[in-house]
């Protein structure tokens, strides 16, 4: 199992999220995570897909029929390239006012954006690569956390 | 002018000569707008039978074939059509009416999310929601359907949409930033294959629907006889290259020839041209060519590597490259050993059946009495099952856009309405499909439509009493135990009176001629029911899953 990044430039209009996504489910894929936003031209989309491949072959497949769909301007398999890339999360806790110091201190370690704090619940934004999204979420174990959210991964070529 | 009259005249621009379809609802603005516009129109009985209509005008003539259908009911009934078109890479235009903008989404009556149902089975398709955009719409859906792998596309017109008005503004051209088909073959990527073939010592080409989509079969015979190889063409391939030539195998694949599948078996090269290498030609992949180098060329990079390793890819159309490969090949081998050896088994193992000791009528009679009696010069539709394999195996194709089949999706009922849309574009060909009496009752009420505009399409009902080939496939591999295969007819005689179309009937072998000819020489439509032997099977056959040289029956 291999863990593809895939990122598409693609036309900025109803229904192209649609036959992207189709195209995975359509081979029994997960996209593990999605990531769409306008690029600099507003009629262009980048879509960032997170897919895990039992089965190379049929990864080339999706990404050459990625490819061949009408909406679709380039396909870049970023797994290959270089790169950079992050992901956007969110935490909420309940820290009792004894545990607050170490809280804290976790926060500054991985430097975390305290985001709200009412009573005893913070809110804590990270933004992070892969790997440190994982550390933090394991360290994060330690204090009661009571919601997470998290954007899929964004990438871009160095 | 309203948006129904500013499709119409995009139609008339984009030179469409008739239209499918059936009325309803939402599509009234646009049916107004036909009442008097200069085109054909075609009403059939069944919306599936509009779509497959427009796919077999359009396989027959190499132009865009167009159906026409209201929202909900009438927009689904012609999934089955719009899908058989996409397995075979065929250009229809689907247009469909839809609710008003502001009802979509609102479970109103007849509303069916139309983009939604067909995203996978169409090459592209549309929701129009701005009249401005109607016209600049149906120029790309022609360019999208008509070009690189050819496909349906399907166009949703909310019925509001048909009534605003706008200026009629048609554009010359379409550009499309995202889509640029590749038609010329990669220069070095020729070179290579060009030497491969030079220095084969057992070609062996392997043609599909692809050389007949982009016209190469001048091509395709230039190179066969100039590099001497052996040609095989796949169901969509027939007529790719001329069944009666010297170099031709047969089809390959699981009802192919034994010629054929040897052949590909002992091969040291395919020269694979607009094919995808489908499971029902290559059997067991691990196995299929297995001596076997492989170019491939396809317009379709997704096509490639799919199913078998190919060495050489070209993406490109089929013709072009061709044009392109053909001068590069120089100096060949010897290979009047390979050629030795291909035509033995062709001797040896003929397609070959054995005549009824009682007088009954052979499924494969009627075929080659058709075949004998029209000179092969007939355009033959297919449905779906023996009566499709024998058509494929008994008539010779010596040209292409004569055999119509839903090869991939394999469509029960596509035969008949396939005819009536081949017809319509051919007027002075002779049209006929071979049907068989499960197939041909599930479009049977086009009898009104053939009726009703004298369209003279013949249909040969192979009548075996039985859904013919899962009655051969529980016959071999399920002990005969016949589940759900045993069919109950209506008379096909008394069905076709009944909408006013002549019907014949022969039951004994010696009536075959006559029966046959009356069918031909008939001006007009003709239903003819052969009564033929119920329990004959189509041999050669390659058990599912199995490897391709391993066939069996077929060996007279």
């Amino acid at each position: 199992m291999r863990t593809h990044t895939i990122q598409a430039l693609v036309e900025n209009k109803f229904g192209v999220l649609a036959r992207v996504a189709s195209l995975f489910s359509a081979r029994g894929y997960n996209i593990q995570s999605l990531a769409v936003g306008e690029t600099l031209d507003p009629t262009v989309s980048c879509m960032t897909m997170v897919a895990q491949a039992e089965d190379e072959q049929i990864l080339e497949q999706i990404k050459k029929q990625l490819n061949k769909l009408i909406d679709v301007i380039t396909v870049v398999d970023l797994t290959k390239k270089e790169h950079a890339d992050r992901e956007l999360l969110l935490l909420k806790y309940e820290v009792p006012p004894q545990k607050k110091e170490a809280f804290m201190e976790m926060k500054d370690r991985f430097s975390a954006r305290l985001v709200s704090e009412r009573e005893a619940s913070y809110i804590l934004e990270l933004a992070a690569d892969s790997q440190g999204v994982k550390e933090f979420i394991e360290a994060s174990k330690e204090f009661k956390v009571t919601e997470l959210v998290r954007t899929g991964k964004i990438a871009i070529g160095k | 002018m309203n948006g129904a009259k500013i499709l119409i005249k995009s139609l008339l621009k984009e030179s469409v000569e008739v239209i499918f379809g059936y009325p309803g609802g939402s599509v009234l603005p646009l049916f107004d707008a036909l009442y008097d516009a200069p085109l054909k129109f075609i009403l059939v009985r069944h919306e599936q039978a509009a779509a497959h209509a427009a796919d077999g005008y359009a396989r027959s003539t190499g132009k865009v074939g167009v159906c026409l259908a209201t929202s909900g009911p009438g927009a689904t009934n012609l999934t089955t059509g719009i899908a058989t078109a996409y397995m075979d890479s065929i250009p229809i235009v689907a247009i469909t009416g839809q609710v008003k903008t502001t009802l979509i989404g609102n479970d109103a009556f007849q509303e069916a999310d139309m983009v939604g149902i067909s995203r996978s089975i169409t090459k592209y398709n549309y929701l129009v929601k701005d009249v401005q955009r109607l016209a600049p719409t149906i120029k790309e859906a022609f360019y999208i359907a008509s070009t690189g792998r050819p496909g349906p596309v399907l166009i949703d017109v909310p019925v509001d949409v048909q009534m605003k008005e706008a200026e009629f503004v048609y554009p010359d051209t379409v550009e499309l930033r995202t889509y640029k088909p590749t038609y010329a073959g990669h220069p070095g990527q020729i070179k290579r294959a060009a030497k491969l073939i030079a220095s084969s010592k057992a070609p062996v080409i392997f043609a599909g629907g692809g050389v007949i989509l982009s016209g190469a079969h001048q091509e395709l015979r230039t190179l066969a006889e100039k590099i001497e190889a052996p040609v095989t063409c796949t169901l969509m391939g027939l007529g790719g290259f001329p069944g009666t030539h010297r170099l031709f195998l047969g089809m390959p694949g699981m009802h192919g020839t034994i010629a054929a599948n040897m052949a590909i078996t002992n091969a040291d090269l395919i020269v694979a041209v607009g094919c995808r290498f489908d499971d029902r030609v290559t059997g067991k992949i691990s196995e299929f060519a297995p001596k076997a180098r492989v170019v491939h060329i396809d317009i379709d990079p997704t096509s490639i590597s799919k199913n078998i390793k190919v060495d050489i890819p070209i993406v490109g159309d089929a013709k072009t490259v061709l044009r392109e490969l053909i001068p590069e090949v120089k100096k060949l081998e010897d290979r009047t050993d390979w050629l030795q050896q291909v035509e033995q088994n062709k001797k040896k193992h003929p397609l070959a059946y054995k005549k009824s000791s009682e007088g009954k009528i052979k499924p494969q009679q009627v075929i080659e009495e058709l075949w004998e009696q029209t000179r092969g010069e007939a355009m033959v539709t297919t449905e779906v099952g023996q009566n499709q394999m024998w058509a494929a195996q008994y008539y010779k194709y010596d040209y292409p856009r004569r055999f119509i089949s839903s090869g991939g999706l394999g469509t029960m009922g596509y035969g008949f309405p396939a005819a009536i849309g081949a017809k319509i574009g051919n007027p002075d060909k002779i049209v006929v499909d071979i049907a068989g009496d499960g197939s041909i009752q599930m479009n049977i009420q086009e009898l009104a439509t053939v009726a009703a505009y004298n369209i003279g399409v013949k249909v040969f009902i192979l009548n075996n009493t039985y859904l013919g080939m899962v009655r051969q496939w529980q016959e071999l591999f399920y002990q005969k135990r016949y589940s759900g295969t045993p069919l109950k007819n209506p008379d096909f005689i008394k069905v076709a009176e009944g909408y006013g179309v002549k019907g014949l009937r022969a039951t004994k072998e010696n009536q075959i001629v006559k029966t046959v000819k009356e069918a031909l020489e008939y001006d007009g439509p003709v239903f003819v029911d052969f009564c033929v032997e119920e329990e004959e099977n189509v041999f050669p056959m390659v058990p599912a899953g199995e490897a391709i040289n391993r066939m069996i029956g077929g060996m007279a």
